[in-house]
C-alpha cells in the first residue's frame, strides 16, 4: 500500500536532511503510528505520500502510484485515494457540517445524487447524525474533528493520513476519535497517524515507526511510545 | 465538471471582494470605452473616405486671361488642354466650367450668406476643368503632367485637404488608443491583484480542494471565471458608454457636417461592429491575466 525505498529529503533552506535514507513498507489495512519529536521528519513523511513534496532521493509508492515520478496531472487521482485529517480540523467556517463533507465530493465532480446519498451515511458513521445542518463554530473540538474525518473518509479512500488528529483535544475526546479511526481501519482502510500522544500509542498497541532527526529509529509491530520520552 | 458549483464559487468570490470588483469593472470599462471610441473613429475615417471616393476631383484652374476670353473652350490653349486631358489614360471624365458657371455654383454654395455673394464678381473666379480620375488616390499624375502648361494657372487637388482632415482624425485616434493602452495596463494590474486577493481569501478552500484531489480546473476555474466575468461586465458598461456617448455627443456635435455629407455618421451598425471586438478582447485579456497570475502566484 505504502512503500518508501531509501528516501531522503533535503529542503533548500536547510543543511540537515529532513529525511535520510528512510525505508518503510506499510501493508493494506494496517494501523501505524508515526512518532518522534518535532522536526524528526513526520510531516515530511506525510507530505511525500501526498506528493506535496518530492524526495531528493529514493522512491515513494502509494497504492499503484510511483509518487515521485508521476505526471503532475495525475496527482489529483493519487490524492483522491488518500484521506487527510489535521490537528486544526481545517473546516470551512461558512459551510454547514453536511456542506463541508459534501464539498470534498463536489470539487472532484461527483454527481449530486451520489453526494445526497453518501453524506448522511458517513455522518452517521462518525456519530454526527442530526448535526448535519450545524455550523462548525457550534460544535465542540471533538465533533469538529469528526466532521474532518467524515470529509476525509466520504470518498472511501484506500488510506487515511492523520497528522496529530488529537493534538487539540482532551484525553477523553481523543479516546473517542481513536475509536473512530479504529472503526475506519476495520473497514480495510490503511491508517497512518503521526502523533506525540504517549498514552494513545501505549494503549492501542499497534505498529509504531519512530523517526528521529530524519532516520527510522525503530519499527515495532506492537509498540509503545517508549520510555523516557 | 459541476457547473453550478463553479458558478456559485464565482459569485461568492466576486461578492467577497466587492470593492475590488467594482474598481476592476470601472477601469476595464474605461479602457474598453476608449478603445471602442478609437475603433469607431477608424470606422468613421473609412466610411468618410468611401464617401469621398467617387467625389474626388482635380480642379485645373485656367489663367485669368483664358477665363476672360474663351467662354466655350473652343480656342487654344483651352481646346488643346481639353483634348489632352480627355485622351489622358489616367482621366475618367473632364468637365469644363467657365466663369459664369463657376459663379453660379459659388452662389449656390454660399446661398446662406447673401452678403458674400453680393460682394463676389464673376471676374474673380477662374474657368476650370473639373477632372475625374480613374484612380482617385493618385491625383499627382495630373498635377505633375499639367502644371506650368500654357493657359493653366493652378491645379488644386482635393485629396490634399482630405489628407489633412484625415490626419487630424488619425491623430485623435492614436491619442485615444494611447490612453486606452495606459488604462488597459491599470486594468490588467487590477485584475491580477484581484485574482491574487481572491485566491488568498480562499486559501483554506483551495487547500482542501487540492488535498481531496480536485483537478487544477476545479481549483482555478472559479478564479479565472471571476476575472472573465468582471472583464465582460466591464465590456458591457463600455458599450453602454459608447452608445450614450454617440447619442449625447457625436450625433450632436457632428450634426452639421454629417447632414452636409462632409463626414460619415456613427451608426448603430458601427457600434454593433465594435461590440463583439470589445467583448472578445475583454474575455481574452482577463482570462490570460488570470491564468498567468495563478501560475505565478498561486501554488497548485
Amino acid at each position: 500500500m505504502i512503500r518508501l525505498e531509501q528516501v531522503s529529503k533535503v529542503y533548500k533552506t536547510s543543511t540537515r536532511p529532513a529525511l535520510e535514507n528512510v525505508s518503510v513498507e506499510i501493508d493494506k489495512g494496517e494501523f501505524v503510528f508515526l512518532i518522534g519529536p518535532s522536526g524528526s521528519g513526520k510531516s515530511t513523511f506525510l507530505r511525500l505520500l501526498l506528493r506535496e513534496e518530492v524526495p531528493s532521493k529514493g522512491r515513494v509508492y502509494v497504492a499503484n502510484f510511483d509518487v515521485a515520478r508521476m505526471a503532475r496531472r495525475r496527482v489529483p487521482r493519487l490524492r483522491q485515494s488518500i484521506g487527510c485529517v489535521f490537528q486544526d480540523f481545517r473546516l470551512l467556517q461558512n459551510k454547514t457540517v453536511a456542506e463541508n463533507v459534501a464539498f470534498a465530493l463536489e470539487v472532484i465532480g461527483k454527481p449530486r445524487h451520489t453526494i445526497k446519498k453518501v453524506v448522511p451515511e458517513v455522518l452517521e458513521l462518525v456519530g454526527l447524525e442530526g448535526k448535519a445542518e450545524r455550523m462548525p463554530s457550534e460544535l465542540s473540538g471533538g465533533e469538529q474533528q469528526r466532521v474532518a474525518i467524515a470529509r476525509a473518509f466520504v470518498n472511501r479512500p484506500l488510506m487515511l493520513l492523520a497528522d496529530e488528529p488529537t493534538g487539540n483535544l482532551d484525553p477523553d475526546t481523543s479516546q473517542d476519535i481513536m475509536l473512530l479511526l479504529e472503526r475506519i481501519n476495520r473497514t480495510g482502510t490503511t491508517v497512518l497517524m503521526a502523533t506525540h500522544d504517549h498514552s494513545i500509542v501505549d494503549s492501542m498497541r499497534r505498529r509504531v515507526v519512530e523517526l528521529d532527526l530524519g532516520r527510522v529509529l525503530r519499527d515495532d509491530a506492537r509498540g509503545v511510545y517508549g520510555v523516557g520520552r | 465538471m459541476r457547473a453550478s458549483f463553479v458558478f456559485s464559487e464565482v459569485l461568492t468570490g466576486l461578492r467577497r471582494n466587492i470593492t475590488m470588483t467594482i474598481a476592476m469593472i470601472i477601469t476595464t470599462a474605461i479602457s474598453l470605452f476608449l478603445l471602442g471610441g478609437g475603433l469607431l473613429i477608424v470606422r468613421m475615417i473609412d466610411n468618410t473616405q468611401e464617401l469621398y471616393q467617387d467625389k474626388v476631383e482635380v480642379s485645373v484652374y485656367l489663367t485669368n486671361d483664358v477665363s476672360a476670353t474663351d467662354k466655350t473652350c473652343t480656342a487654344d490653349p483651352c481646346k488643346g488642354l481639353r483634348s489632352a486631358l480627355e485622351s489622358d489614360p489616367a482621366v475618367d471624365a473632364v468637365q469644363f466650367e467657365n466663369r459664369e458657371q463657376a459663379f453660379e455654383r459659388f452662389k449656390r454654395i454660399f446661398e446662406a450668406q447673401p452678403e458674400l455673394v453680393k460682394l463676389a464678381r464673376p471676374e474673380a473666379l477662374p474657368a476650370s476643368f473639373r477632372v475625374k480620375l480613374k484612380d482617385p488616390d493618385r491625383p499627382e499624375v495630373i498635377t505633375q503632367a499639367y502644371s506650368g502648361r500654357a493657359g493653366i494657372d493652378t491645379i488644386a487637388d482635393q485629396n490634399e485637404f482630405l489628407e489633412r482632415f484625415f490626419s487630424a482624425l488619425n491623430g485623435v485616434r492614436t491619442g485615444v488608443f494611447f490612453v486606452a493602452g495606459i488604462m488597459a495596463i491599470a486594468a490588467l494590474l487590477l485584475i491580477s491583484n484581484t485574482v491574487q486577493l481572491s485566491a488568498f481569501t480562499r486559501k483554506t478552500e483551495v487547500g482542501i480542494m487540492r488535498l481531496v484531489g480536485a483537478t487544477r480546473w476545479y481549483t482555478q476555474l472559479p478564479f479565472l471565471l471571476e476575472a472573465v466575468v468582471t472583464g465582460l461586465v466591464g465590456a458591457i458598461v463600455a458599450i453602454g458608454l459608447l452608445v450614450v456617448g454617440k447619442m449625447a455627443f457625436a450625433d450632436d456635435v457632428l450634426r452639421d457636417p454629417i447632414e452636409a455629407g462632409v463626414v460619415s455618421s456613427i451608426g448603430a451598425s458601427d457600434i454593433a461592429f465594435v461590440t463583439p471586438i470589445l467583448m472578445l478582447i475583454a474575455i481574452v485579456i482577463s482570462a490570460i491575466t488570470g491564468y498567468v497570475t495563478l501560475r505565478l502566484y498561486v501554488r497548485t
